[in-house]
């Protein structure tokens, strides 16, 4: 560790002799820059995609998991019957903490977004929906359902698994996407960083002949190239994720009208997690110069 | 220092030179003649690494050339100089810098001092800070000559150095070769100017090799 750490106390100093030795390497610096600046702030949202999603799909699951609801279909007189009995039910049944009938108003209310306000819900055969609420344990809802079944016959459980699912399953795909994007954009970036570090390489190649006959180590000709394009790629990656933070920030603030999109930026903590990406940059850039350049180097006696 | 022992090399598949047996021995002062083409680079490659021999052994400093790494070439070339026809320099780097690149990459810091006497001895004490592309050709061989010294080196190759030179400044190049092998250190010059060889044995004790024929051969008293 302590060798570790006085290697990269010597790659951030550096030795300004050795450093020299190599010329400026002209649109090579600049493309490591962009391109670390560019992939920095694409990986800014990559990472505010996939902490998003995952809180989304953890608030889905969450929220969804704590409430199931109880639907009675019945000819007119037997619906109060029925309801009373599905309440005596769930009053007795482990796992449920609450359980209501919902008022007219409120079942107006929620078909109000579909038929309009002015729905006369009591002359239409609508089911009573009963509100159940879970304590933390949850119930069983299969053994519910079978209970239903044998007592009331009209009642259907519905414990918002069906459809919980399919979204929470959505929201974690999205989540591993936004993790492979981040993959993808450093592979991208090490894929840039060796084309820019080769050119390099080969526009000095009467640089690193004249080196060896003085009789520089292999490493040490290295060194002064990878030490230039880490450098530049945590100058661009820093100020890439600068850029994208700032972006970040900028976007609409998270609201119940708004939903998903609204809410995709970082939370709390959240904030550091980019600050991650600049060190992340110049770890791959200082691998992908460091295999390219002893890679080339093997190629000249 | 760096022996031959039936060496032999060539480049795709057809050999340049074959049977080489013959030792460099330290202090000595040897030229290397021959046609153009008859393989004097190639063997100054293979005394400071730069080739392999296809055959044969070639042991520098004691250290078979076979079983050195890339690090152990390098540690070789801080041992031996080298000059170049074409001298290589590190064209955005002044004069003082170039000069002080085999100390530069070994890690260690040029003495001020030192590095004045040494750019004072081969004449170039008012250039500097010029940068390699604004020096004349003598200027640039005395500047590889400077380079390839300044590691107090225990021998010295040279490629044509007088290549590019007229003749005051071949034979101003050949008294600072002769110099430093007064003080100790082996010189190999590869030419093909007799006129420098000659004009050297009338300073120092010169042996004269010629490569014929693909085999390397001690030159006669003609020379």
């Amino acid at each position: 560790m302590r060798a570790f750490l006085g290697r990269l106390g010597a790659l951030l100093t550096g030795d300004p002799r050795a450093d020299r030795v190599v010329p400026p390497s002209g649109a090579a610096a600049w493309l490591t820059l962009l391109s670390a600046g560019a992939m920095a702030f694409l990986a800014v949202f990559a990472l505010a995609l996939s902490l998003a999603t995952g809180r989304l799909a953890e608030r889905w699951a969450g929220a969804l998991s704590q409430g199931a609801t109880v639907r009675i279909s019945a000819p007119a007189e037997q619906m109060a019957a029925q309801t009373r009995l599905v309440l005596d039910i769930l009053a007795v049944t482990p796992g449920v903490g609450s359980a209501r009938a919902l008022d007219t108003a409120e079942t107006r209310a929620l078909l109000a977004p579909w038929f309009g306000p002015d729905l006369p819900v009591d002359s239409l055969p609508i089911p009573q929906l009963i509100e159940v609420t879970e304590t933390g344990d949850g119930f069983d809802a299969e053994g519910l359902k079978l209970r239903l079944s044998a007592e009331a016959p009209g009642a259907t459980l519905d414990d918002h698994q069906r459809w919980r699912r399919p979204l929470v399953a959505a929201a974690e795909r999205l989540r591993s996407l936004g993790f492979l994007s981040l993959g993808l954009i450093g592979g991208a970036m090490a894929a840039m960083v060796t084309l820019a570090a080769q050119a390099a390489l080969a526009a000095n190649g009467q640089v690193i002949r004249t080196l060896r006959l003085v009789g520089a180590r292999d490493i040490y000709i290295a060194r002064a190239f990878v030490r230039r394009f880490t450098l530049r790629a945590l100058a661009g990656a820093a100020a890439g994720t600068l850029a994208g933070m700032i972006a970040v920030a900028l976007l609409p603030a998270a609201d119940e009208a708004g939903g998903f999109l609204t809410g995709l930026g970082f939370a709390g903590t959240g904030w550091l997690w980019p600050l991650a990406i600049p060190p992340f940059a110049a770890i791959v850039a200082f691998w992908a110069t460091r295999a390219a350049a002893l890679r080339t180097l093997r190629e000249v006696q | 220092m760096i022996e031959f022992q039936n060496v032999a090399h060539g480049y795709g598949g057809s050999p340049l030179l074959s049977g080489m047996t013959l030792t460099l021995a330290p202090g000595s002062f040897h030229f290397l003649t021959g046609p153009s083409g008859a393989g004097k680079s190639t063997f100054l490659k293979l005394c400071y690494g730069e080739l392999t021999p296809v055959a044969g052994r070639i042991s520098a400093f004691g250290q078979d050339r076979a079983e050195m790494s890339r690090d152990d070439v390098a540690r070789l070339r801080r041992r031996i100089g080298v000059v170049h026809q074409d001298c290589q320099f590190l064209d955005h780097l002044p004069l003082e810098e170039n000069v002080a690149l085999p100390l530069t990459v070994a890690g260690r810091a040029a003495d001020a001092t030192e590095l004045k006497e040494l750019l004072s001895w081969v004449g170039l004490s008012g250039q500097v800070r010029s940068l390699p592309p604004s020096l004349s050709g003598g200027e640039r061989q005395r500047a590889a000559l400077a380079r390839a010294v300044i590691m107090s080196p225990e021998m010295l190759l040279a490629d044509e150095p007088t290549g590019n030179l007229d003749w005051e400044m071949s034979l101003r190049l050949l008294t600072l070769l002769v110099e430093l092998n007064r003080m100790g250190t082996a010189i190999l010059v590869a030419t093909h100017d007799l006129n420098l060889i000659r004009a050297a044995k009338a300073q120092v004790a010169a042996r004269v090799l010629r490569i014929k024929g693909g085999q390397v051969q001690m030159a006669g008293a003609e020379l």
